[in-house]
This record gives C-alpha cells, structure tokens and sequence, in this order.
C-alpha cells in the first residue's frame, strides 16, 4: 500500500504546472489580440509589443511543457515497471518479461471546463496535451515569434500595422487553440479562427481588388472544404457518443473519446468511411490539397510574413495535423492497416506531383515556394495515408523551419534587393553578391527541402518515401522520388533565377515607383499563347528593355500620406543585405533547417552512413509519437471529464496474447484488432519502415540527377540561351501546350471561378431570385390581387345587386303599394264611412253565407 | 212577432242613419245620421233584450245613450270649431288627411 | 407542471409598464420633440431595469420550472385565464426583447425616420414591446395570440408611415400576410381547446392533454398552426413578405422585425405546437426539415442575387431561420437547444446588420451595393463593425452566430423519435453547404461594400477622411454627411456588439439556461410518443 502511495506521488509528479497550464499558451496571444486592438495605436511600439511578449510568453510555457512532458514520458517508461510491480504482481511480471519491447501508454494530460451543454451533456474547453500537440504547440510558438520579430522591420511604416500585428498573433492563437484541442468543437473553433485571419491577412492590402479578391478566394475555398469538417464531427459525434458516455463518460467530442472509439470495433466501418472521407475533405481545403490548392498561390497576395506563417507552421499544416491528431479514424475507416490503397495516400500522391510541376512556370518567387509547400504537405498526408504516422508528424517539424526560412529570405530580397518586387525574372538575378546572408540561409533551406543529407529534409521526407515502400505501395514510392527529383529541379531554377546571372530590373537598381505592376502580374487569368513568348524571351534580357520593370504594387505607398514608410530604401536604390531585424530569424532558422533532422534520426540510417548516433536518439518517435498500447477500461474511464485536474497516468493492461511473441507490436489490438473488453486503444500500431543503405543512396541518387539537371538546364537556358531550347514552346506545339496547361494552372481556377462559382453567383441565384420574384412571390400577390379582384365582384354583384337589392325591393314595394292604394284615403269622411260600412256589409255577407252553409 | 217589428223598425233607422253618413255633406246631418244608426242600435238591443228576457240589453241601451251624448257632445265641438276656422262645415272640402 | 410564485408581480409590471408610458407621453406635449424622446427611453429603460432585475431573481438551477407565475382568471366565460410564467426557453426572448426595445430607442434619438412625429413612433416602440414581451410570458392560448396580435399593428404603422418609398405595399402585405397565417392559427387553437375537452386554454392543461388527441386530429391541428407560425418565421415559401417589409422598413422597424418578432414564430412552435401535439409534430418534422433546408439555400441565392444590401441582409434571415427550423425539426433536445441558441444569436447579429445598413442608408442615401465601396477608409469603425457582424452571421466559431449554426447541423444527424435518418443527413449536407453560400454572399458583400476605394460619387470625401485621419481637419462641404459611427449609434451598438462576442466564447451562458427546460420539454414529448 505504501509503496503503491509513492509511485502515485511519483507518477505525479511527473506531470507539472507547466502542463496542466498549457491552455495559457493560446490563451495569451488570444488576450494579446484583444489588448492591440482595443490599445495597440497608443503603445510606443503600435501594439507590437504586446505580440512579441504574449508569443514569447506561450513559447516559454511550450517549452516548459515540453521538458516536463520528456520527464513524464521518461517517468512513466522508468517508474511505470515499479508501478506495475506495486499495483499488481502479476501484470509487472508479464510486462517484464515482454523486455523493453513494451512501451507504456503515455496518458495525455487533460485540463477543461465546461463550456457548454446541450442534451445533458457537457461539453468542455480546455487543453488536451500529449507529444503530438507539444510538439506542434512549440513549433507554432516559435516559428510565430521569428515571424514576428522579422515583421518588426518588414511592415515598419505599414498605415495598418497595428492590424497587422493584431491578425498575426490572434492567427498564432488559433492555430494553438486548435493544436491543444481536447474536442472537435475546439478543433473547429482554431481552425475557423484562422480561417478569418488568413481572410484578414491575405487581405491586408485590400485597396487593391486583387488582394481582397484572394482574400475571399482562400477564405472561401477553405470553407467548401469546412462542410466536410462540420460533417465529420457530426458523424463522429453520434457514431461514438453512445460509445463514449458507455465507457468512457466523456462525449462524442471528446477527441480520446474518437481515438478510442474508432479503435474499439464499435462502429460501423461504412461509419468511419464517411467520417474519413469527410474530414479529409476538410483537410484537403486547408491543406492545399489537389484539387481544392488553388487558393494558396493566391494567399501569396498577403504579406510576406504572413505567407511564411501560413506556410510553414499554421494554417496549412492544420489539415495535415486534423488526420494525425484523429489518425484511428482515418486508419480504420480507410483500413490502412491492411494495405487499403487510401483517398489520403492518393490525393497526396497527386498533390506532391501536380504542384511541383506547377512551381516550374512561375515567375513569382513566392508562388514557387507556395507551390512547394503544396508539394511537401502532399508528402505528410502521402504519409499519413499509408502509415508512416511518425515521419509525416516529423516532416511537419522540419518543412516548417526550412520552408519558413526560404518564405523569409524571399521577403528579405524583395525587402532590400529588388524593391518589393517578387518577379524572379525582371527583377532579380546575381543577388549573391548582394545579399550573401539570405543568399547562405536559402541554400540550406534549399538543400533541406530537397532532401540532401544531412539536412534536415533528408531525416523527414525520404523516411516518408521509405516507409512508403516499406509499406507495399510500390508505386506511390516512385512517386514519391519522382516528386523529389522535381523538387531539386524547381528549387534550382528558382535560386539560380534570382541569385546567380546578370542582375536584372530592380535587382540592377531599375524601378519604377508607384508602379502597380505587381497586381496586374498576379491577376492574369488565363495565359494565351501569344503572351508566352514576351514572357519568355523577356528572361535574362538585358535590363534596360524592361519597359515595365514591375515593383512591387507598393501597396503602402500609393496613398501618399505615409511617406515615411520605406524612407531608408528610397534613398538608395541598389540591392543591399537587409538588416537584423530581418536576418536574425533567417539565420536562426537556417541553422534548424540543417539541425532539426537530428531530432529523430534514423539510427540505421545513420550507421549506414558512417555518423554513429547511438542508440534512443529517435526523439520524436519516443515523445511524441503516441504508443499504441491498450488502456484499462476503468482507469481511462475514471479520469474522463474531470474537470481542471490532472489526468494521472493509468495502469498498464499488457495483452496477455502479447505476452510471448516475438513481434508483438505489430499483432497486438491496437489497430489490427479490436482490443480487448474491458480495454480501450488510443493510437494503432503503425509500422516502422527499416531503412536501407540502397534506399537511402538511390533518394540521393535520384535528388542529384534532379539537381545535375536542373543546373544544366539552367545554365543552357537562361545563361547560354542554348538556341534549341529558347523558343521552344514557339515552335513545339506539344510543349507550347504544356506550358499552357501548367501555366494555367489545369485550368482548374477556371473551372472553379468561371464555371463553379460563376453559376452559383449569376445564374442559378439570378434564377432563384427569379422565381421567388415572378413565382412565389407573385403568386402572393396574385392572391392577393385575386382577393382584390373577387371583393370588387361580390361588392358589385352580390353585395349591390342581391343582397342590397333585395332591401330596397321590400322599401321599393311598400312604397308602391301605398301610392296604389292612395286614392282610398281621399280624406273625406264620407269615403271612409262608406268603406267602413261596406267593408262591414260584406263581412256580415260572409258571415250570414258562413253560418247558413 | 213583436219583436220582428222593432227589428225591421231599427233596421230602416239604421239605413237612413248609414245613408245620411255616406251622403249628406253637412257635418251636422252626420252626426244626426249617426245618432240614427247608434239609436237603431239601442232598439235593437232592448228588441232582444225584451225577446230574451233578460236585463243586460237594457242596461247595455242606457250605456249607449250616455255613450251617444258624450260623442255627440265633443262631435258637435269639434264641427263647432271647424267652422270657426274655415267657416264651413261641408265634409267634402275637409281632405287634409288624405293619404 | 411545478410553478414558483415569488414575485410574480414582476411579469406583469416588466409586461405593462411601457403602457404606462404610453399614457404620459399622450399627455406631453406633441412639439417637445426631445422631452418625448426621453420619456419614451425612460420607460423603455425602466423596463429593462425590470428585466434585469428578473434576471437576477430568476432561480437557474430549477430553469425547466415555470417562475414568477400568475394565474388569474380572466375571461371566465371561454375558460382563458390570465396565466403568465417564465422558465429558460422563455427568459432568453423575453429580456431580448427589453434590450432591443431599448437600444432602438437610443438609436433613434439622432435617427429619426424622415417622416418625424418621434411622439407617435415612440409610442408605437412602446406598444410593441408590450406585445412582444406579453408574447413570451403568456401561458395561455387566448392570451398568447391576443399578445401575438397586438404586435402586428404597430409594426404595420411603423413601416407603413416611417418605411421607404414602396411602404404601403409593403406594410399591407406584412399585415395581410401575418393575419393570413394568424386566422389559421386560431382556428387551430380552438380545434386543440375543444378536442382536448374544452376545460382550459393554459398550455399545462394543453400540454397535459392534446397528447391524448387523434394522430389524424392533431396533424390537421398541427398543419393550422403551422400556418400561422410558418408565415411568422418565415419559412419557404411564406417568405415574401420578409425582403419586402424589411427592405421598406425604417432602421428601427427592420431591427425589431429581425431580433424579436421573427422568433415569435419560432417560439410558437417550441411553445405551442410541438409539445401540445407531438403526433402531429412528429408527423410534420420531415416536412419543416425540408422546407427549412429549401430555405438555407434559397435564401443564400437570394442573397446572391440581391443588388440591394437591405434587402441582402433580409434574404439572409431566411436562410438563418432555416437552420433554426432544421433544428428545431428534429424534436432533439440538441435541435431544439441549438435552434433557441440560434434565434437569440440571429436576433443580435442581423439586427446589427440591420443597423449598420441604416446607417449607410443614412449617409450615403443610397443601398445599392455597386455605388458604394471603400467603406474602410471612409468609415474605418463602421467597416470594421460590418466585418464583424459579417463574420458572426457566416458562424465563425467565437461569435455567437455559430453555436446556433453547429449544433443545429449536427442534430440532423440523428433526428429523434424514429424519423427517417436518411432524409435528416441529406438534410445535414444541404445545410452545412448553406454555410459555404453564406459565407459567399457574405464575405462578396464586405468585399464590395467596404474593401477597395470608395466609389467616385462619394469619394469627394475619402481624401478628406484620409487627412482627417492623419490630423488634419479640411473643411468639409458636399460630403459632410459622411461620418463614422456617431455616439448614439455607439450606445445602441456596443452592447450588441460584447453580446455576440460574450455568447459566443461563452455559450454556456445560454444554453445553461435553456438546456433544462427544453430536455424537459423534450421528455414529455417521449412519454407520448413511446
């Protein structure tokens, strides 16, 4: 007993303030957003300060909550064998002798209250902290701040910077509220609240149409893909609810609940199909997935801060953490336990593909990084929809460092290089000599994202590609290579375009103020052949015949009442280094992008190349990944819906078939069979690809053809003007209509805006008003005038005619009796005796005729 | 037999009363003719009440006369006053209740 | 039913005590135009002290229980008495009512309709709050139609003397309409008093009893009260009366319409119709859910269609109303909570909407939505609040508009009592698209109505509120009725405004309220039909 008593303690404390207080981290930057906005205008610093303080504030809780979380895993992995032994003799037996194969179940540490009610039930608000959600709440926290810090500089002067800053941090908020959802309703309430701040922040400039109008477009698009959220949550609710309340009396919204339930075998497999279809409709939305990932390009018409926020760590990854944070569903509703070839898995094949092959044609440097992000976030869902859950979480963490890196390095050379221009080919190139810090933090983050060793990318993706294969999806694993010899590809033209060659336009210190090229630029809809070659031929042309060297819309300057926005830069025209506001989180982020790989290395891997990294320095795979462990019933029952308390870490129930076999992890409940009664999963064993030295060279190999390629290209292209490449799509015809059909996007912005929304917004709503017009609303004027008309009838015809007229018959007859019968009153007496006697002889006639008959 | 007569007798009055109504247009020859007919009303009367032995025809012929004097009496007043105003009492030129 | 009887004095006085000024104002002087604007807000405000002293004497934990009952006899002779009470379906309504009455009147002081005579419009705010109050608490059927009438009329004079340019048409066709459906609805009320043993017009007694009714009895009873609620929500396809009155309605008239005497409707079936006749309602839910998701979308495309931003934001309440009506079709608690949620949340946002619109109306004379724009930079604060009550009405998660919105879809999913499952989801999916239509027409309103520049008829202001922004006062000839948001609209819109927001990340406040009554409610119903 007493010894029972210590391991509790023990158990406790290895929980801590910092986690049952993690709400606060969303919490502040929430309060943060209130105070910019009601007195942001009147701080010193325009209410920036309030940001950067509460971003700060949440990410040293983060932290702090992650170390405690590393203790308590590492408590319950160590001390959970004694608790074993104290609570029962027999389970800690067993569990000893399954080795240190067995890993215990972490318990998420729960904290929430009521927030509200409906049938009964209450349903809670609160944080739900586990690896996945610190792992994420960390990277947001961070990345936000850097972000911040570099906005400092970026948007000085801005007329809304207050704003700015005010949308950036309630954004930061919406993601963390989202990340530490304890239930879908949460879930949904992150997810829409940076829905409205991308609207806010892609529209930041939106004087300009064109701003507004991608603002719309991201907010609207995302929103199509919400109905499939709303859906989903419904169908988990009512499918687990019974479920829940049963076991584990909690809710149907309770997202352990969900977990637990879609492990159970409790609901219908056609159940958990619609639920998976549905959410990751939701997923695709936000996610940028083919083929709702038209909006992102398009969300690069916000600032440039905002576009590396969206891009790397919020928003777009939300879709990818909505499939991870509810995997079981999406594992057992598409059964990717057993090999099912899944709608996820597929929809990112596509995505990694289509997109990489969009991000050749661009010229705009951001929308090359935005179509990359599309790409890498078709690698995570490739990867959670085959079952590589750990490297696709994984990969997350690192594209999030990288791509936010290059996102800034951008901003930073259309800051100081080319004059807020982002048009690679009119005004940038040879920007190395100038910028040679930015130039130093885009090729690692470059090297990173194509997956060159040992930067980051290599530890996350290429374990994606590898568990990929492992997993028997054979193709989709060539896809997946074929999708990173593109990426080196694009990634080359993109830097060679902007930093090596002859400077062009702004980059040579040619540009026009005031000018509104950059709107214009990005508003072509549909590229026509004839607008190919102008395009083309204007690449590496000399610097002079830019008749239209497009600066960036200067979105802050076309009022003229801020003059003293971008003073420093009107002065000197030349591309120069930026300044440190803006260089300190490049370079800090490029030194993650090469370090942050080493967060979970993959130790064969590491040997096979020679670096010897020991044993358990998977981190991420320790921490965060969940272990697909069967709770007790009672015990995760017991915990459930308290409120504002620690949920202490459960017993350990091993699965007595477990016990002896070899392979254990793999057979056990979790996800490849109901679990036991009396025992509830909350994560599915998933597999762990083996990587290979083969594997591993033929991804370099295959990268450095992408790479050898691409510089040949290039270098033929765009410096040599090799004759039989320029003008290709001139005299080709297939690859004038490739160009096309890339350059157009597929033509699918087309088909959604000219045809979609189109007939929704003019016709069919022009019809409906219509009809409610000329059918509904006429026939309730038609009654009405009908009633009008039929009153008139009855008041003529039946009303004056009939009724009335028989009335003034009864007079009218009266009356004429009276004048016939005028001359018996002649007023004579005589008259009236004679009447009178008559009148009497004839009564006595009758009487006397009477009485003798 | 007796009684026949008184009848017979009354039943003239009674026709000379109606026609001296009818004809005559001197408002005082009325109101005499009228007198004739109440009169030949009264004989009857005491004719049956005489024929039947009983005393209520009597008594009904007294009521008749004093009946008979009162209207005479407010006839001839309001003739009398007729006259004042119109000097004339022919009944043929007082039509004002024509109808 | 238990009732408590504390206080019960408070219903009638917070019901009648704008009657009384009512009678003072008749004796003011007509010309005093200020003094009867004040004696009109004074008893308005005296009123919601009332309210809000109700508020707190309300008993939370016993919510589901009639409180501050009365029951009095009235007109003995058809068995209706005065029977009044308040429990948490009821009190939401009711003490909206007092505060929209209110702001409304604040609002008015500076933004008299053209037509003037503030005596007569006051008086008329007055008298509707009388009736839409009496409309709540009423607990007896004579009583509750008498209350439900009795707003009709002033509505009628409001729109007919203060509306717009096509007001005739449009008061008459809200009156006709309105009394349309009210016939039925009377007809359906003495079938329910007789067919239940004409013993009592109170709701207990009904409630009690028309369980026991004929299912072929309580369908055609339920199809009279349908009628007449339906026109009153307004449901597809009674609608047409709505984009009409509200459109030709002034300011106020629009607001009151849109926050309190469309949930009158509503109210009438949670109150009345579903719980007196569950075989009828049961046998009618599919009919109004399907009604109710023709309506979502109908009405977006409506909105979609709409030139005019009045008459936009009038579509919009049809939509709105259908998820209320899909909520409350699925005879669940979850619905029926979520569509009681979602009648408060709608009466706040679109009356916001409303007065936002007035105030555009006001200043730049015109709705047409292609003549304005760049409603930021000429009105930054009225842009950010159109924004903002755009947001809430799309159910932004945070805002109020979407816990009415949420659950009302969820609750589809699995509709009570053994209706078609099937129908409901389908049901589900049309409406969880109406939020992407609503967050179209929206978001292609804000977009044209305050994002870009202004337009050039108007902008003669825009550099002049561009320097005066930046400190400088040019003076200000032409356009000098283009200002941002004024102190009196700040008074009546700042409650408005914590009010979607504190609903919003706090619903509990709500639904802690209504949650018993209507699981209550809900119940009963189950014990009749099995």
């Amino acid at each position: 007993m007493v010894a029972a008593e210590e391991t509790y303690k023990a158990l406790e404390l290895s929980s801590g303030w910092f986690l049952e207080n993690a709400w606060l981290i969303a919490l502040i930057p929430a309060v943060a957003f209130a105070l910019i906005i009601a007195f942001g205008k009147k701080m010193p610093f325009k209410g920036a300060e309030f940001g950067l303080v509460s971003i700060g504030a949440s990410l040293v809780i983060a932290t702090g909550a992650g170390i405690q979380w590393m203790q308590r895993t590492d408590s319950a992995d160590h001390g959970g064998e004694a608790a074993q032994g104290a609570f029962n003799g027999i389970r800690g037996a067993l569990r000893a002798a399954e080795g240190a194969e067995a890993e215990p179940f972490i318990e998420p540490v729960v904290s929430q209250w009521v927030w509200w009610q409906n049938s009964g039930l209450e349903f809670g608000i609160g944080s739900h902290i586990d690896g996945l959600s610190i792992l994420l709440l960390w990277l947001v926290a961070f990345i936000s701040l850097l972000v911040q810090v570099f906005s400092l500089d970026y948007v000085r002067g801005d007329r809304r910077y207050t704003h700015f800053f005010a949308a950036l941090t309630l954004f930061s908020s919406g993601m963390l509220v989202m990340v530490m959802a304890s239930n879908t309703v949460q879930l949904i309430l992150g997810w829409e609240i940076m829905g409205l701040c991308s609207f806010m922040l892609i529209g930041h400039w939106w004087e300009d149409a064109y701003n507004s109008h991608s603002a719309l477009k991201a907010f609207f698009t995302v929103r199509v893909g919400d109905v499939g959220l709303l859906i989903g949550v419904a169908i988990l609710f009512f499918g687990s609810n019974q479920w829940a309340v049963d076991n584990l009396g909690s809710n149907g919204f309770d997202i352990r609940a969900i977990q637990a339930w879609a492990l159970s075998g409790d609901g219908s497999s056609w159940t958990l199909l619609m639920a998976s279809v549905t959410l990751f409709i939701a997923a695709i939305g936000k996610s940028g997935q083919f083929p709702f990932h038209t909006w992102l390009p398009d969300a690069m018409a916000g600032p440039t801060p905002v576009s590396s926020l969206l891009h790397s760590s919020t928003m777009v990854v939300a879709g990818v953490f909505l499939v991870a944070r509810i995997y079981p569903v999406f594992w057992e509703g598409f059964n990717i336990a057993n090999g099912g070839l899944s709608f996820i898995a597929i929809i990112g094949g596509i995505t990694i593909v289509i997109a990489a092959l969009l991000a050749f044609v661009q010229d705009d440097i951001k929308k090359v990084l935005a179509y990359s992000t599309v790409s890498q976030l078709g690698y995570m869902m490739l990867g959670l929809g085959t079952g590589a859950w750990l490297p696709a979480v994984f990969h997350v963490f690192t594209h999030a460092f990288f791509k936010c890196c290059l996102f800034l390095a951008a901003g930073s050379i259309s800051h100081s290089g080319s004059h807020h221009s982002f048009d690679m080919k009119k005004d940038m190139g040879g920007l190395r000599k100038f910028m040679p810090i930015t130039f130093g933090a885009w090729c690692v983050s470059t090297l990173a994202l194509t997956g060159v060793i040992p930067f980051a990318g290599f530890w996350s993706k290429d374990e994606i590609i590898d568990n990929v294969g492992d997993a028997g999806y054979t193709f989709l694993f060539w896809v997946g290579l074929f999708g990173a010899a593109l990426t080196a590809m694009y990634m080359t033209r993109a830097t060679y375009l902007t930093f090596f060659g002859e400077p062009r336009g702004a980059a040579a210190g040619i540009h026009l103020d005031d000018d509104h090229g950059y709107a214009t630029e990005h508003r072509e809809t549909l590229v026509t052949a004839a607008t190919i070659d102008r395009k083309l031929v204007s690449v590496g042309a000399a610097p002079q015949s830019l008749g239209a060297a497009a600066a960036h819309g200067d979105h802050d300057d076309h009022d003229g009442d801020h003059g003293d926005h971008h003073d420093d830069h009107h002065d000197d025209h030349g591309p120069h280094e930026s300044g440190k506001l803006i260089l300190v989180p490049i370079v800090i982020l490029a030194v993650l992008a090469l370090t942050s790989g080493f967060a979970n290395p993959t130790p064969l891997a590491g040997d096979a190349l020679g670096l010897n990294l020991g044993e358990g320095v998977e981190l991420v795979k320790k921490y965060v990944e969940p272990r697909p462990e069967a709770v007790s019933l009672d015990i995760a029952a017991g915990h459930a819906g308290e409120s504002l308390q620690l949920l202490e870490p459960g017993g350990f129930v091993p699965q007595s078939e477990s016990g002896g076999e070899g392979e254990g992890a793999k057979k056990t409940g979790c996800g490849r069979s109901t679990p036991e009664v009396g025992t509830v999963c909350y994560f599915p064993a998933v597999s762990h690809a083996v990587p290979t030295l083969s594997k591993i060279l033929l991804s370099l190999g295959v990268v450095a053809m992408g790479y050898a390629a691409a510089i040949g290209f290039c270098i033929a292209f765009y410096k040599n003007k090799h004759p039989k490449l320029v003008g290709l799509t001139e005299r080709s015809r297939i690859a004038r209509s490739g160009y096309l059909f890339l350059k157009n996007k597929y033509y699918l912005d087309a088909l959604y805006q000219n045809v979609f929304v189109y007939f929704v917004s003019r016709p069919l709503a022009k019809a409906t008003y219509w009809f409610n017009q000329n059918v509904i609303d006429a026939a309730v004027d038609g009654v009405g005038a009908g009633g009008k008309r039929a009153g008139e009838f009855v008041y003529k015809n039946i009303d004056q005619k009939l009724v009335d007229g028989a009335v003034n018959a009864s007079g009218t007859i009266a009356s004429e009796t009276g004048h016939g019968l005028q001359p018996i009153q002649s007023g004579r007496v005589n008259h009236y005796a004679s009447l009178l006697f008559g009148a009497a002889a004839v009564g006595a006639i009758v009487l006397v005729i009477l009485n003798v008959s | 037999m007796l009684a026949v007569n008184f009848l017979l007798l009354a039943a003239v009055l009674f026709c000379i009363g109606v026609f001296g109504v009818i004809a005559r247009r001197n408002a005082v020859m009325v109101l005499m003719s009228i007198e004739l007919i109440l009169n030949a009303v009264n004989l009857n009367l005491i004719a049956f009440a005489l024929m039947n032995n009983n005393q209520e025809g009597h008594v009904f012929a007294l009521y008749v006369i004093a009946i008979a004097a009162a209207e005479v009496g407010v006839g001839l007043a309001m003739v009398l006053m007729i006259y004042r105003n119109r000097k004339s009492i022919a009944l043929d030129e007082l039509s004002e209740m024509k109808g | 039913m238990e009732t408590l009887t504390d206080q019960n004095f408070l219903l009638t006085l917070g019901t009648f005590l704008p009657l009384v000024g009512v009678l003072v104002m008749m004796l003011w002087p007509k010309d005093d135009e200020s003094g009867v604007k004040s004696v009109g807000i004074a008893t308005a405000g005296a009123t919601l002290l009332v309210g809000i002293y109700t508020l707190t004497q309300f008993d939370y934990s016993q919510s589901e229980k009639l409180q501050f009952a009365v029951d009095a006899e009235w007109i003995e002779v058809i068995r209706s008495g005065y029977t009044i009470g308040l429990d948490g379906i009821s009190l939401p309504l009711y003490f909206l009512s007092m505060c929209v009455t209110f702001l409304v009147m604040i609002y008015t002081w500076d933004n008299m309709p053209d037509a003037g005579n503030p005596k007569a419009f006051y008086i008329l705010m007055l008298v509707l709050q009388t009736g839409m109050a009496g409309t709540f608490i009423s607990q007896d059927l004579i009583l509750f139609f008498v209350f439900f009438e009795v707003v009709l009329l002033p509505m009628y004079f409001m729109i007919g003397v203060w509306g717009g340019e096509d007001r005739q048409y449009a008061s008459l066709k809200f009156f006709l309409y309105t009394m349309f459906g009210s016939a039925f609805m009377l007809v359906a009320f003495l079938a329910l008093f007789f067919q239940t043993g004409g013993e009592s017009f109170g709701f207990a007694y009904l409630i009690e009893m028309g369980a026991g009714v004929d299912r072929d009895v309580q369908i055609w009873i339920f199809a009279g009260m349908f009628l007449g609620f339906a026109v009153k929500v307004p449901m597809f396809p009674f609608h047409t009366w709505l984009p009409d009155a509200h459109t030709q309605a002034p300011t106020q008239g629009s607001v009151i319409l849109a926050a309190i005497l469309l949930k009158l409707g509503t109210y009438g079936f949670v109150r009345i119709a579903i719980p007196m006749l569950p075989e009828g309602a049961k046998a009618w839910a599919p009919a109004i859910a399907i009604l109710a998701v023709i309506g979502i979308i109908y009405g977006a495309l409506g909105c979609l269609a709409q030139t005019d931003m009045k008459r936009l934001i009038a579509f919009s309440s049809v939509a709105h109303m259908g998820y209320v009506m899909l909520g409350i079709s699925t005879l669940t608690e979850f619905g029926i909570n979520a569509a009681l949620f979602g009648m408060v949340a709608h009466g706040l946002i679109t009356g916001m909407l409303f007065f936002v619109a007035g105030s555009v109306k006001h200043r730049f004379h015109t709705l047409e939505i292609s003549r304005l724009g760049g409603m930021l930079i000429q009105m930054p604060k009225m842009g950010w609040i159109l924004g903002f009550a755009s947001m809430a009405s799309l159910g932004l998660p945070g805002l109020a508009g979407f816990w009415g919105e949420f659950p009302a879809i969820l609750s589809a999913y699995q509709p009570g009592f053994g209706l078609n499952e099937v129908l409901f989801r389908v049901c589900m999916v049309i409406a969880a698209i109406g939020t992407v239509l609503a967050a179209a027409y929206l978001l292609w309103l804000y977009q044209r109505t305050a994002f870009g520049m202004p337009k050039e008829e108007f902008s003669g202001g825009a550099a002049h509120s561009l320097s005066a922004g930046a400190g400088e006062h040019a003076d200000d000839d032409h356009d000098s009725d283009i200002h941002d948001v004024q102190p009196t609209e700040w008074m009546a819109w700042t409650p408005f405004l914590i009010a979607i927001v504190v609903f919003g990340v706090y619903p509990q406040l709500m639904f802690k309220v209504m949650d018993p009554a209507v699981t209550q409610m809900v119940q009963t119903l189950g014990k009749s039909l099995g």
